[in-house]
């Protein structure tokens, strides 16, 4: 397969893995973005192979992990009132503060599990006597769709269709976690997908201000290896800056089309995520004009707030401050099948990569 | 068959009343199609005969969509059984089947399911001796469900059992993982997507026989990695056993297309469902005469030996990266459901 056996050879991924042994002559702090580089590095074996100097911290990167719980309870509420919600799948399992989407279906809620919001757009059309409502979740790797499904609804007249938003930025969150006295990371592999959206120009300044190296990163094993080289190599010679070593897919300026689409509809505001708290500007809500299509708005549920579980420490993991085997809970009380906090369903969750794939539980 | 001499076009409620137009459906359908001495006796039940050892089955299939590429739901429900029973180390004989049907099906559809069961029932060499046939209300069902009951012959050499597999024993794979799960995928609602990928929906049972014909007692165990896939299957074994499991991901059978829809759907071919595809655990100084045995069959011909079993990590299944990373292959959770981004 095109582009995809090529980067997971195994020669190719050896000679990487010398290159960074030959390299590395002080322990280093990488940490992989996107929730989709950790299950890339556990599920491939890469942390085991990689120099025991080199430490890889797991992000924030997973979409359904910082979700916050009240948006859950929200999605939940619209799904008991007679609303047809779709969503993407990773979000269903995960457990709102008193269940989940999927066993809110299972009690009769009409839930509908969707690669692409224009689906529901069309599921708005075929129903016109009921409400649907898409859960727009995600980076910025899924605005444009989320975006454009409500330029297809305005366009068509679908008056019946709005999304609950929660998107999430990327670069506020890195800065975030810079801030945090806890964390100390010293080179970030960037969020290949994200990037491809967005670009990288915005981690310019990111990278100056902090004096760390970012790599922007794909997600097969080979993409992985040379992003965590060319970390690595930066580091050890005393440099900065922002390097893609995602260029088969990741242009500086990213793309235009996909970006258009998405300050058309959306604007920067503050968001809340999960584990972490409030970060100022980290993510984006419907700008004025499309106001009409705010679930939040139309169904009056903005006021729905509740509490975390007290013993899940996603905040610390989300931030890489601890690792998911580090957890008393890890693999006890909380496993996929009984979670208690999101990264433990996700497929792309830190605590679920470590539950599923990792030696750390053989 | 012609539909227009049944006088009705779609199952109603007075189909399942147990009263004439029961018996019409029946008659009609039923009986017509399967015509054999055990079911033409018209009674609630068969008496059979076997000499030994019986090995006895019994699935539920609820599949939705009911027709799919490669195959519908009424091939399934005996195909399923079928390798159920001959997974045993049986050869499958008998089978019962019994429908509940939503009302309003087409009668059109339910004649293609019976004629499906029929044609799959005489490739795989059983009878339908016995049935039932239930109707519920629009709303309380999903079409059609079939449950078929299946009774086989335990083949004279064989000796079937998790408790007979030792350190060193190899693990082979019949065919392509990831068949029949990805064809489903592909034609499911909201999930549509081109592909020519087909179910692998078949019967193993003679290449089964086959193989407990040429090596008896040294075949230790015969699973179909149906839902779940091939991770569901080797975990519960190394967790049976208390023994480690080991596979290597460059052997794994998997068909190219199925692969690149695996990857963009985000799903691990690994627990998908299969239909027409075992996995045999055999003694190790037999298994290349296995592969090839299996592979000089049509239902085997992409058979690979794709792990062993280990005293390393007890209970655990491991597999070797295609980049020589190791990780845990664990058992899935729920259904495997399409990620994010």
């Amino acid at each position: 397969m095109k582009y995809l056996s090529e980067y997971r050879n195994l020669e190719a991924t050896k000679s990487y893995l010398k290159l960074i042994e030959n390299t590395i002559t002080k322990p280093w702090k990488i940490m992989e973005v996107c929730g989709g580089q950790t299950h890339g590095l556990v599920k491939n074996g890469i942390i085991n192979l990689l120099p025991d100097k080199v430490q890889m911290i797991h992000g924030p990167g997973c979409p359904v992990c910082v979700t916050p719980l009240n948006l859950i309870d929200k999605a939940i509420e619209l799904l008991e009132n007679d609303v047809i919600v779709c969503s993407f799948g990773d979000m269903i399992r995960v457990p709102g503060s008193k269940k989940s989407l999927l066993e809110t279906k299972a009690n009769g809620g009409d839930l509908r599990i969707l690669y692409s919001p224009l689906e529901a757009v069309k599921i708005a059309k075929e129903n016109p006597d009921k409400e649907v409502v898409f859960f727009a979740v995600g980076f910025e790797t899924t605005a444009p769709a989320n975006a454009l499904s409500v330029l297809h609804a305005q366009k068509e007249g679908v008056k019946n269709y709005s999304i609950l938003v929660s998107h999430v930025l990327v670069p506020p969150a890195m800065e975030a976690i810079l801030d945090d006295k806890f964390s100390n990371i010293d080179a970030f592999l960037g969020a290949g997908h994200v990037c491809a959206i967005m670009g990288y120009k915005e981690y310019h300044p990111l990278s100056e201000k902090y004096k760390i190296p970012i790599v922007i990163t794909g997600f097969e094993p080979l993409d992985l290896v040379q992003g965590i080289y060319m970390a690595v190599h930066q580091l050890e010679k005393g440099i900065y800056k922002v390097e893609n070593q995602y260029a088969r897919v990741v242009k500086e300026e990213g793309n235009k089309a996909a970006i258009d689409v998405i300050h058309k509809v959306f604007e920067i505001g503050n968001r809340e995520w999960r584990g972490i708290g409030e970060i100022p500007n980290s993510g984006y809500k419907l700008t004025k004009e499309f106001m009409d299509f705010d679930a939040e708005l139309k169904f009056g549920i903005s006021n729905i707030h509740v509490p975390e579980n007290a013993t899940c420490i996603a905040g610390e993991i989300l931030k890489g401050i601890k690792k998911p085997h580090e957890c008393s809970e890890f693999g006890k009380t909380c496993t996929p099948s009984n979670p208690l906090g999101a990264p433990m369903v996700s497929s792309e969750g830190a605590c679920a990569a470590y539950y599923h794939f990792s030696e750390t539980t053989f | 068959m012609d539909t227009k001499d049944l006088g009705f076009d779609t199952i109603n409620l007075g189909h399942g009343s147990g009263g004439l137009m029961t018996r019409d459906l029946l008659d009609k359908i039923i009986f017509k199609t399967f015509n054999n001495p055990f079911i033409n006796q018209k009674h609630d039940g068969a008496i059979v005969k076997f000499d030994g050892e019986i090995a006895i089955s019994t699935d539920s299939f609820v599949i939705s969509p009911i027709f799919f590429k490669g195959g519908n739901i009424g091939e399934i429900a005996v195909n399923g059984t079928v390798n159920d029973v001959a997974m045993c180390g049986a050869i499958p004989k008998y089978l019962s089947l019994a429908f509940i049907v939503e009302e309003g099906l087409k009668i059109d559809e339910f004649i293609e399911i019976v004629k499906s069961v029929k044609s799959a029932a005489d490739k795989s060499g059983v009878k339908i001796i016995t049935g039932d046939t239930k109707v519920v209300e629009r709303g309380k069902g999903d079409k059609i469900f079939i449950n078929t009951t299946g009774l086989g012959q335990v083949h004279p050499k064989a000796n079937i059992s998790t408790e007979n597999i030792k350190v060193g024993d190899k693990i082979i794979v019949s065919g392509y993982i990831a068949q029949h799960g990805m064809a489903i995928m592909s034609q499911r609602e909201g999930l549509e997507f081109e592909s020519t990928i087909v179910s692998d929906t078949t019967n193993v049972n003679f290449l089964v026989n086959d193989l407990l014909d040429a090596f008896g007692d040294k075949i230790h165990l015969f699973r179909d990695p149906t839902r779940g896939g091939l991770a569901s299957v080797l975990s519960e074994i190394a967790s049976d056993i208390n023994r480690g499991i080991t596979i290597t991901e460059n052997d794994l059978p998997l068909e190219k297309q199925v692969a690149a829809a695996c990857e963009i759907l985000g799903l691990d071919p690994l627990y998908v469902a299969n239909e027409g595809v075992f996995i045999t655990i055999v003694e190790a100084d037999i298994a290349d005469a296995v592969v090839k045995l299996m592979q000089n069959d049509e239902k085997g011909i992409n058979s690979t030996c794709v792990g062993e079993v280990t005293n390393e990590h007890p209970a655990k299944v491991v597999m070797t990266s295609s980049i020589g990373g190791k990780r845990i292959v664990s058992p899935l959770i729920g259904e495997q459901l399409p990620r994010i981004c």
